[in-house]
């Protein structure tokens, strides 16, 4: 007698979510089992990585993060076009680490002329992140918000704490929200609760679990992402049922073990290597968990990673 | 345990004698189906019946130990469920058509990328030792090498009964896992494994040869069983763990109940790739990868993540309690104090590093939890933090009496000036990307 497959009964399905418009439009979601289960069900659209732009000029970076965007960091607009033509990008993340009021703390006004800069200035569909300033975000991602109606941007993150005003501004312009909730399952839920609310429609709403990587909260970010996704395949939780997004390339590049020098530690290895696995690694736990859109740093780590999807679904 | 109260208790002698501590022979079964008793408590139970009350009890992926290392024992299929038990080891490969050199190298790098993280040793765990020119002599030498090298967990890769037992000849007592059982070789390394009392690997084209050669095996007497189901796609081989755990825990599906081995190093030439297909493998369910080298740029991440994967999702990770300086910190320097959540310690210790500016931290025993969690739960508050402060002695540390709280716990500020009367509480930053700056106008 032949083994037959255990498989399990999926009651539920993530949305499929459109960002961007014209022919670069991008549309993440749609799968109707966990991640890479193709055995006993379809994910439609593999999920997509999302290359990193810096509103200004990024200061302490390790220097293998500098080396492939070199003559392009003081200019955005000229770093997203780099990302698309030369590194493949599909999807643009800009961050607007300027804005940050413990910071550089740029004015909203000037924040918002280079991300309209840099929207103009690809095809692919543009995701801008803020800091997680309640107010700062609220009035940069508004400009921009207003200033692009129709673009179908993506904007994040919306924590509880703004999504009013955030959200307000996603609805008004017809852009995509990134629900932001603190590694919580229910948090995420209520957070999306309170979206469709607003009147945010349901295929206008991407989660973001918040991202811990490597070794600094990878576990949490993972078993959260697994929680929703079993709530909204298999408990039909239907405020679960959006995609993933994750912003990866930002946390690992800031840690410790990804900076260090191999003479300062022989043990870690070649530096350049080390901090693109670590990316690589985080990444490639967070697809098999659910991520649908992964923001990355390192063009090698883009390709890497886009070839792993590739093996896992062909 | 697979069984209730009422099918254990029919196998129970059914006497009330008491002896196990419990009143009752039904009360005992209830105890052991809900896991809170040990069958050996019983003085009076029958073999036959302990026989399968045993084999109920065990966990539906068998454990198997290859010298110390242990691999197998796992209940559930999400990390969240219930804790994994036994982290994935980690292999490396040499085989006799390897220079002596690369042998060297791959057996000094198993031996020195030992990495300590918060109290935690992480290292590779394996060495495979493959025949891949079939010499027996070269086999057997190859083997004895690596045995003088790694004090055990070894792993005998050959296809012939013949050539294991060669490799086998000097190591026998160290229990190495024999790789594979085929369906050409069956009876022969079943045999052999039975003889030696060695944990054995079965290779099958697909599951249903899996499923055929573990019955096999499992009908010789042999229980220390390990899988590789022979896919070396990725997609499939995905699939293959987790149709194989997902069999065991969920179907209690026996043929199917023991770890896995994957082989990362046989799916591609190309190492950065091997790195990803291994880590998607301590995700997903393997027992055992085997990688083609150790470099400390690829095997830190995986042992990390590995680390992460595997930790107690109830219990959070702690840092010892005591002053931990940074940046090389004087008498002049400022002092933090934060909870001893590990995930807490990383970050806050990584922003003061990345800041320049030295430092001494403070991390309190709060049972792990974060500062929020922990001033919830009574422990980061006013009295407490200030028995810590005195006794931990930072005061001949410093010349200053300045102390930065986290900016969560703003509101015992006022308290903590009572109860540390000579120091002066200042609020810092609430989130830890905050410190950096902070730290930068920040004068004790």
């Amino acid at each position: 007698m032949a083994f037959e497959t255990p498989k399990i009964n999926y009651t539920g399905k993530i949305r499929g979510i459109t960002l961007g418009t014209g022919p670069k439009a991008v549309t993440v979601g749609g799968a109707t089992a966990y991640p890479f289960h193709l055995f006993e069900g379809t994910m439609p659209h593999p999920p997509r990585i999302a290359m990193e732009v810096y509103d200004h000029r990024p200061e302490e970076w390790a220097e293998a993060a500098i080396e492939p965007f070199k003559d392009v960091l003081d200019d955005p607009a000229a770093w997203a076009q780099k990302n698309v033509k030369e590194y493949g990008a599909e999807l643009i993340v800009l961050q607007l680490a300027s804005i940050d009021p413990n910071d550089m703390n740029r004015p909203a006004r000037e924040a918002a002329d280079i991300a309209k800069k840099v929207i103009d200035a690809v095809d692919v569909p543009v995701i801008l992140w803020g800091v997680g300033s309640h107010e700062k975000d609220t009035e940069v991602l508004r400009i921009i918000a207003e200033e692009s109606d129709g673009r179908n941007l993506t904007l994040g993150p919306i924590e509880e704490g703004d999504y009013k005003q955030i959200g307000a501004g996603a609805l008004a312009y017809k852009h995509v929200a990134v629900a932001s909730s603190p590694i919580d399952v229910n948090l995420a839920k209520q957070l999306n609760i309170l979206l469709g609310n607003l009147g945010v429609p349901e295929d206008k709403i991407i989660i973001d679990p918040t991202t811990g990587p490597l070794g600094y909260g990878l576990e949490y970010t993972y078993s959260v992402m697994e929680r929703d996704r079993m709530a909204a395949l298999c408990q039909e939780d239907e405020k679960l049922q959006y995609p993933i997004i994750c912003n990866v390339g930002s946390e690992v590049w800031k840690i410790k073990e990804a900076k260090i020098s191999e003479s300062d530690d022989p043990k870690l290895g070649d530096a350049r290597e080390r901090a693109i696995a670590m990316e690589c690694v985080t990444a490639a736990s967070l697809l098999l968990a659910g991520a649908d859109i992964l923001i990355l740093r390192h063009p090698e780590s883009v390709t890497r990673i886009k070839k792993m999807i590739k093996s896992l679904m062909e | 345990m697979g069984m209730t109260g009422i099918e254990i208790y029919k196998l129970l002698p059914q006497t009330n004698c008491g002896d196990c501590g419990v009143p009752t022979c039904l009360a005992f079964a209830m105890k052991l189906a809900a896991g809170q008793a040990e069958l050996v408590k019983c003085p009076h139970v029958s073999e036959a019946s302990k026989e399968k009350l045993d084999s109920a009890s065990a966990p539906p992926v068998l454990p198997v130990a290859i010298g110390q290392f242990k691999t197998g024992g796992e209940t559930v299929l999400f990390r969240h469920e219930k804790t994994f038990v036994n982290p994935t080891g980690i292999a490396v490969l040499v085989t006799d058509a390897m220079a002596d050199a690369d042998v060297d190298r791959k057996l000094a790098a198993f031996r020195d990328l030992r990495y300590d993280r918060v109290g935690v040793l992480l290292a590779a765990d394996l060495v495979a030792v493959k025949s891949e020119s079939g010499d027996a002599a070269a086999f057997e030498k190859l083997v004895q090498k690596v045995a003088g090298a790694v004090e055990e967990g070894l792993i005998l890769m050959a296809e012939s009964a013949d050539l294991l037992s060669a490799g086998l000849k000097h190591v026998a007592a160290k229990k190495p896992l024999l790789y594979a059982v085929t369906k050409a070789n069956a009876d022969a390394v079943g045999t052999l494994a039975l003889d030696n009392k060695c944990p054995v690997a079965v290779k099958g084209e697909n599951l249903d040869e899996v499923i055929e050669l573990t019955q096999k095996l499992a009908s010789m007497g042999l229980k220390e069983i390990v899988i590789d189901p022979g896919s070396r796609n990725m997609k499939k081989a995905f699939e293959d763990q987790v149709v194989i755990r997902r069999a065991a825990v969920k179907n209690s599906f026996r043929p199917l109940g023991y770890p896995t081995i994957a082989f990362p190093c046989e799916m591609t030439k190309d190492f950065a790739e091997e790195t990803l297909f291994a880590s998607a493998f301590i995700a997903k369910y393997a027992g055992i990868v085997v990688l083609s080298d150790l470099k400390g740029e690829s095997l830190f991440p995986l042992l990390v993540e590995r680390m992460n994967i595997f930790t107690d999702p109830q219990r959070p990770m702690a840092t010892e309690q005591g002053i931990y300086p940074v940046n090389n910190p004087d008498e002049n320097s400022p002092v933090l104090i934060t909870t001893n959540f590990s995930l807490t310690y990383f970050i806050v210790s990584g922003e003061i590093e990345g800041s320049r500016v030295p430092a001494w931290l403070l991390i309190m025993d709060c049972e792990g939890l974060s500062v929020l969690t922990a001033w919830a739960a009574g422990k980061f508050v006013a009295d407490a933090i200030a028995a810590f402060v005195k006794k931990c002695e930072i005061a001949d540390k410093v010349k200053h009496r300045s102390l930065v709280i986290p900016g969560y716990s703003a509101s015992i500020s006022g308290e903590l000036e009572e109860e540390l009367k000579e120091w002066k509480i200042t609020i810092g930053p609430r989130e830890a990307a905050h410190i950096p700056a902070f730290m930068k106008q920040y004068q004790p």
